[in-house]
């Protein structure tokens, strides 16, 4: 497969872990901003590669593990409603709300459907005038395009039974918060080469600028990764701090105009409650004004809806890079993908879910502390 | 500004209820299995947990399986729902190292179902059947209410012969044995999965459906050192080497590079988000043998026309028991955990 084996080439990775190798005099820790990129770092086993001195922690960038639990409750409202038809992203099926979730509701009868596209729903509306249809607009920069896209298709369609939920949540912000937590460890970032396809790098300047540390784009595979890797690790040994491009092959310094367009014309930044870590300050996109008429949470009256988590696990150290999943003591035991107790287990991007599903042998041999 | 303070949220009851997953082939399945039809029916075949029952009646040895097809669409490149039951049913007995003889076939029929399109399905059953040498001897039929089903649902239940000597199961894979795999991986999930999604590929995937009865009576013909044979239907390879791994006690390693899978079903799990070692198939299967036989069991499985692309894609070893993991092609290891949720929905 052209752009993906490349990718993957064992001479190609070993050679780049060599460099790595031979770069690195003296402990680092790095994070991988999303959840994508954790994936491949665990079904890889990356962190096998490079040298113990380096650090892997991993990043809050899983859109299904940090969508706050009010607004999952308030998708259980809508979507148990007899009259709507309620389609969202399947990871977001299986993510507990205080007392339900939408498989739970779908097994009770609601309509619930899985879609891979947000113009999935509208074609869904057009096509079933006399239900509402509801989307439920999750995710960082990646899928607000889409999502906006999709509110913008509805009122040229003139469709009047369409709407979305939305809790969309962004990238820089949230390196800002962690960069400015007492607690903060992480010394490099590898930024999420999906989100920077849309939004280019220059946001990262500030960041880079003010807190002196290197933020490098990086992709998804293997190669990727140990290059962005490579990368960090040779600003951090030459003690520079500056923005830099891996994923080149996707994402430029300004990003996607057309996209970044669509998203400004139909969303607003806004103050964002991420699940686990609280309120952020700008840190998300709502609905603009104009787009009341698509706003599920304003056609649904469920804008009041409040519930709070109690502290029952430890994704807060999991996502500063404080402590790894494997600590948790109910990790693997009481906390599993098919019974999870808390979001970063339920979605194959969470860190959790991806040490469970490809890195757990090496907890019952010892070989992760 | 102060420490972060992060949390998680308390566990949703999420056993109240039958969910999706639990029809996955995975682990909610087992559960299921565990929790609820083992203690109502327990008895020491069924306590097997294999794909079919073998019993002894009077001089001979029977072998006995029954499976439900519910798949989505009812027409697929490569088959139907006619022709999957009938393959579906035969594997089941043919994995027990069974002659497969006769089978009865059951359809639960929604109110309004277009009579054509019976009619199209019960031939193609009806060819298969006679395609594998095997009888449908008796059946069943059930209408329900407009909105009780979804077109069609069909069971069936197979009869076959064991011969003396034969004794498979997922409980005898060893130390030392090697893991064959007969074919590519993922076909049937993934045409499944174009026909409901409107994927379009360059040269379009088929369903691997087919009846693997004659692949597995070549092989008992070589040797009777094969431990076990599964088919890897719901659930993938992942979850059938994951049972074996369990039932056995053993550790079962991979090695990723030899495991076969299409240029477009790798296209489409990449685009998709799935993983091949999970995705349905149905006309392929996994062998466990003793090391001595696999060269010649491969070669031997080579000349027939479902097994061309056979290959050994891992060893069992004493440690790690429990535990299927794979050499990644990178030279490092990971889980291959059984699958959790559900990746495809209605896929046999």
């Amino acid at each position: 497969m052209r752009y993906i084996d490349e990718y993957r080439d064992p001479k190609i990775a070993q050679a780049l872990a060599e460099r790595i190798h031979a770069k690195v005099t003296r402990p680092w820790v790095l994070m991988e901003i999303c959840g994508g990129q954790t994936h491949t770092l665990m079904r890889y086993g990356i962190d096998e590669l490079i040298p113990a001195q380096v650090e892997l922690v991993h990043g809050p960038g899983c859109p299904v593990c940090v969508t706050p639990i009010e607004i999952v409750d308030k998708a259980v409202e809508i979507a148990s409603r007899p009259d709507v038809i309620f389609v969202s992203y399947g990871d977001m099926l299986r993510v507990p709300g205080t007392k339900s979730d939408l498989f739970r509701v779908k097994a009770n009868g609601g309509d619930v459907r899985i879609a891979y596209s947000p113009m999935e729903a509208v074609k869904i509306a057009a096509s079933n005038p006399t239900r509402q249809v509801v989307f439920f607009g999750i995710g960082f920069e990646t899928t607000a395009p889409a999502n906006a896209m999709a509110v913008w298709k509805a009122r040229e369609l003139g469709l009047t039974n369409f709407s979305e939920l939305v809790s969309h949540v962004l990238v820089p912000p949230a390196i800002r918060l962690l960069l400015n937590s007492r607690e903060n460890r992480v010394q490099g970032f590898i930024a999420p080469g999906h989100v920077c396809t849309i939004m280019g790098y220059w946001e990262y300047k500030a960041l880079v600028e003010e807190f002196h540390v290197p933020i490098v784009v990086g992709g998804f595979e293997p190669v990727d990764l140990l290059e962005a890797i490579f990368m960090l690790v040779s600003q951090l040994e030459a003690g520079t701090a500056k923005v830099e491009n891996q994923y080149g092959r996707s994402v430029d310094y300004e990003g996607n105009a057309p996209a970044q367009l669509i998203m400004e014309n139909v969303f607003e930044v806004t103050d964002r409650k991420w699940r686990g870590i609280g309120n952020i300050p700008a840190s998300g996109l709502r609905l603009r004004p104009e787009f009341a008429a698509f706003d599920a949470e304003k056609i649904f009256g469920v804008e009041a809806v409040e519930a709070n988590e109690p502290p029952e696990c430890i994704s807060a150290q999991v996502l500063q890079g404080l402590k790894k999943p494997v600590d948790c003591p109910v990790f693997g035991s009481l906390c599993t993908p098919e019974h999870p107790l808390g979001a970063p287990m339920v979605s194959t991007e969470g860190a959790c879910a991806a040490y469970h599903q490809y890195r757990r042998h090496l907890t019952s041999m010892g070989c992760i502390a | 500004m102060s420490a972060l303070t992060l949390s998680c949220p308390m566990p949703v009851a999420a056993k109240d209820h039958v969910s999706l997953g639990h029809g996955s082939g995975g682990k909610l399945s087992a559960e299921l299995m565990r929790d609820v039809f083992l203690p109502a029916f327990r008895n020491q075949t069924l306590e097997g947990l294999e794909d079919q029952a073998t019993l002894r009646i009077g001089n001979a040895r029977i072998a006995f399986t029954t499976d439900s097809f519910v798949v989505k669409p009812l027409f697929f490149r490569g088959g139907d729902i006619g022709s999957l039951a009938v393959h579906g049913t035969v594997n089941d007995l043919a994995m027990g190292g069974a002659t497969p003889l006769f089978l009865s076939v059951a359809f639960i029929i929604e109110e309004g179902f277009p009579m054509e399109k019976l009619r199209r399905i019960a031939a193609s059953l009806g060819q298969a059947a006679a395609s594998c040498g095997v009888q449908v001897v008796t059946g069943d039929t059930k209408v329900v209410d407009k909105g009780s089903g979804d077109g069609v649902f069909i069971n069936s239940t197979g009869l076959g012969v064991v011969p003396e000597g034969v004794c498979l199961s997922a409980g005898q894979a060893r130390h030392g044995d090697a893991v064959i795999l007969s074919g590519v991986i993922g076909d049937h999930g993934i045409a499944i999965l174009a026909e409901r999604e409107g994927l379009e590929f360059d040269s379009p995937v088929e369903s691997d459906s087919a009846p693997l009865h004659t692949l597995v009576a070549d092989m008992l013909a070589t040797t009777h050192a094969i431990r076990c044979l599964r088919d890897p239907t719901r659930g993938g390879v992942s979850s059938s080497l994951n049972e074996i791994a369990a039932q056995s006690r053993v550790g079962i390693l991979l090695d990723e590079e030899t495991i076969p899978v299409r240029e477009e079903v790798r296209g489409a799990c990449e685009m998709l988000g799935l993983d091949p070692l999970y995705v349905a198939n149905e006309g392929k299967l996994l062998a466990i043998v003793d090391p001595s036989v696999a060269d010649e069991l491969v070669a031997v499985m080579r000349r027939h026309p479902l097994g061309r692309e056979a290959r050994v894609i891992g060893t069992v070893s004493a440690s790690d028991a429990g535990w299927v993991t794979m050499r990644t092609t990178l030279g490092t290891t990971r889980i291959v955990d059984m699958l959790s949720g559900d990746q495809l929905p209605r896929i046999c």
